[in-house]
């Protein structure tokens, strides 16, 4: 096991480093000379020289290869250009929002899901479940604005269910009142794509020879799918979810912008509204490690979830 | 001994086109698609809605089926022009410019409603979506065949070369990969600096190359050891046209499949994009675009510009995804 680990994490090495050099490039050649974009339209030789000295632009190539690996490693990358607000602490204060309501929300969409999906393969092929997987195409195709924007409107708005938008100070505060409407909002967005995916994993094992046989020894159906049938299905599950988890990090950035939340993909979008490129490639460079570690963790997960799976 | 036929056997693109035929939710998926198409080349060509930006209408005229508003019907009729100032020394340029504007351009009456409706500007919000769905279906369409055919390229190399290559083309994976696609469109978009059409297709076409390549890829390892490829090889065929001429016919339907179902994914993303205002510049209508200006339009009960690019794209991409599951069922009978 210990030799696995080992294994797996010098594998992420060369990974990583492709990472880090394409940020770098992105950054530092297709992005243009950030000193031209600090020193403001009216710079003079002298004021963008003295910028690009602070930045180290003016070093050799491999230099600046070395402050930025540095910068990596030592989790400082600096203030950010336009805040003044040290990248650190961005990212370390807007994770706590960003969780509150990404932890509920991935809970409840897997369990809701796993429920829903289960219960569909039940009546497969039936009436209802072709009028549900329609449902799901049509909901699909609908712009996560949309539901954004209407629910919000209608919600928050017009019926005053929920604050429109706005964060507190406790956590308690945050998750019953403010994060409501987001869950409530992301859960509608990802619900048909959850039940569709998760519907094909349940169907891919309804048809395996040890559901016939629970069957033959006379097992109740619900046992078969609920104890029998989800213990299979729930391997591509745990795929799904962990290898999701990083990019919902991210991708929640609509909900976090329009409700307000001081999140980590609203900085994200604003950042990227003002140029601030330490905060995009600090946020860019450790979302691509956590999804890393979010995939050795999912194998490290199967083998608890599927003793048959060996780790070698 | 049985009879012998000797006609020739359909072909793999025949008998997909007579089991697509044989599903009739495909085929009304397709013909709506069909329709979107025909609209964007008319509009394409100037031929339908390349009048949008006339103000036909007051603002926010509302739908005809729910009839005028009464308290814009002072804003219908055409200005009259406005008291001569005294003390404007330009009055006399002034007044000549307005005499020739008024020869070219006679005043016409503003229409009190429209069929679903105006903009802020008294835009026709059914020319507008139209206009529209012409930036978010091109930047869709261009940007998936940009992407399938880098993952095409890269995969083909990558499977039929193997050994280093293929090793370097799946680390150049597995960075993409793992950074969240979302994200590297968002830092792509943020290096770029540029808004522009053409700087949206290259964000998608860059950053989704990804699925296609590993589908591809695998393809091509399947093949480049079969017959028809040592018997290309054996009459001297160079790689490359091993690669293009007699293996890619035989794999193109996954490309195509990957085509439809990435048109799906960039047009949902053009969308969020030009709605963040990172897609296309301002003077350019998209469904994005419609959906930012109708977020504040719904606050003050004029909901029909976002019923309408809201609707106009959730049918697109319903019946695009139907059409794209028959269409991968009927490409590969297999999988069923």
């Amino acid at each position: 096991m210990a030799a696995y680990l080992l294994r797996r994490l010098w594998q992420m090495l060369p990974t990583m480093a492709g990472v880090i050099v394409l940020v770098f490039v992105l950054f530092n050649w297709v992005g243009g000379d950030p000193a031209y974009l600090l020193a403001g339209k009216m710079a003079d030789e002298a004021a963008i020289a003295n910028i690009r000295a602070q930045l180290g632009i003016d070093q050799p190539v491999w230099v600046q290869l070395g402050i930025f690996l540095k910068q990596i490693l030592t989790f400082d990358f600096g203030n950010a250009w336009s805040t003044g607000e040290p990248v650190s602490h961005i990212i370390a204060s807007r994770l706590g929002p960003s969780l509150t309501v990404l932890v509920p929300l991935t809970l409840l969409e897997t369990f809701l899901g796993i429920a829903l999906a289960l219960a569909i393969a039940f009546v497969r092929g039936s009436l209802t479940d072709r009028a549900v997987m329609v449902a799901c195409t049509v909901g699909m195709s609908i712009s996560i604005l949309v539901y954004i924007i209407v629910f919000q409107y209608f919600f928050a708005y017009k019926l005053g269910l929920f604050p429109v938008q706005g964060w507190g100070n406790s956590l308690g505060e945050n998750l019953l009142h403010y994060a409501l409407l987001p869950i409530i909002i992301g859960l509608a967005v990802s619900i048909a794509p959850t039940l569709r995916l998760y519907r094909s994993f349940v169907l891919d094992e309804v048809g395996q020879d040890y559901v016939r046989t629970a069957r033959a020894k006379g097992l109740k159906e619900r046992r078969i799918v609920w104890v029998h049938v989800l213990r299979n299905a729930a391997i591509p599950i745990i795929t799904h979810v962990m290898a999701n988890l990083p990019a919902l990090l991210i991708g929640a950035f609509l909900l976090e912008r329009f409700f307000g939340i001081p999140g980590i993909g609203r900085e994200v979008i604003l950042a990227v509204e003002r140029s601030d490129f330490p905060v995009i490639k600090a946020i860019t460079v450790y979302v691509a490690a956590a999804t890393m570690v979010f995939n050795l963790l999912a194998d490290l997960l199967y083998q608890a979830v599927d003793p048959r799976v060996q780790l070698k | 001994m049985n009879h012998m036929h000797h006609d020739v056997s359909p072909g793999l693109w025949a008998l997909a086109w007579r089991r697509l035929r044989a599903d009739r939710i495909a085929m009304a998926a397709l013909a709506v698609v069909g329709l979107f198409l025909l609209m964007l080349v008319l509009s394409a060509g100037g031929l339908v809605a390349a009048d949008w930006e006339e103000e036909v209408a007051v603002n926010y005229a509302p739908p005809t089926f729910i009839g005028a508003n009464p308290a814009l019907a002072a804003l219908a009729q055409p200005q009259g022009p406005t008291p001569p100032n005294a003390f404007d020394p330009l009055a006399d340029e002034l007044d000549t410019l307005k005499r020739e504007v008024g020869r070219s351009h006679p005043p016409v009456a503003k229409a009190l409603t429209l069929p679903f409706g105006a903009d802020k500007w008294g835009h026709d919000i059914l020319k507008k979506t139209v206009k529209g769905g012409e930036t978010s279906i091109v930047v869709g369409l261009v940007a998936a065949f940009v992407a399938v055919a880098l993952g095409t390229l890269f995969g083909a190399v990558s499977g039929f070369y193997g050994g280093y290559v293929d090793d370097f083309f799946n680390w150049f994976y597995s960075i993409f990969t793992s950074i969240p696609s979302i994200l590297m469109i968002l830092t792509v978009a943020a290096v770029l600096q540029q808004k522009g059409v053409a700087t949206i297709v290259l964000i998608l076409g860059l950053t989704g190359w990804t699925g296609p390549y590993r589908l591809i890829r695998a393809e091509y390892i399947k093949h480049k050891a079969r017959e028809y490829v040592m018997a290309a090889d054996a009459i001297g065929a160079s790689s490359w046209r091993k690669m293009f001429s007699h293996i890619f016919p035989n794999v193109s339907h996954v490309a195509l499949v990957q085509v439809s179902i990435l048109v799906v994914g960039f047009i949902k993303a053009e969308v969020i994009l030009s709605f963040l205002g990172f897609g296309v510049p301002v003077g350019t209508v998209s469904w994005g675009s419609m959906l930012n200006e109708a977020q504040n339009e719904l606050i003050l009960g004029k909901w029909w510009q976002l019923a309408a690019a809201a609707g106009a794209m959730a049918l697109l991409v319903t019946a695009f995804s139907l059409f794209t599951d028959a269409l991968r069922d009927a490409l590969d009978p297999k999988l069923k």
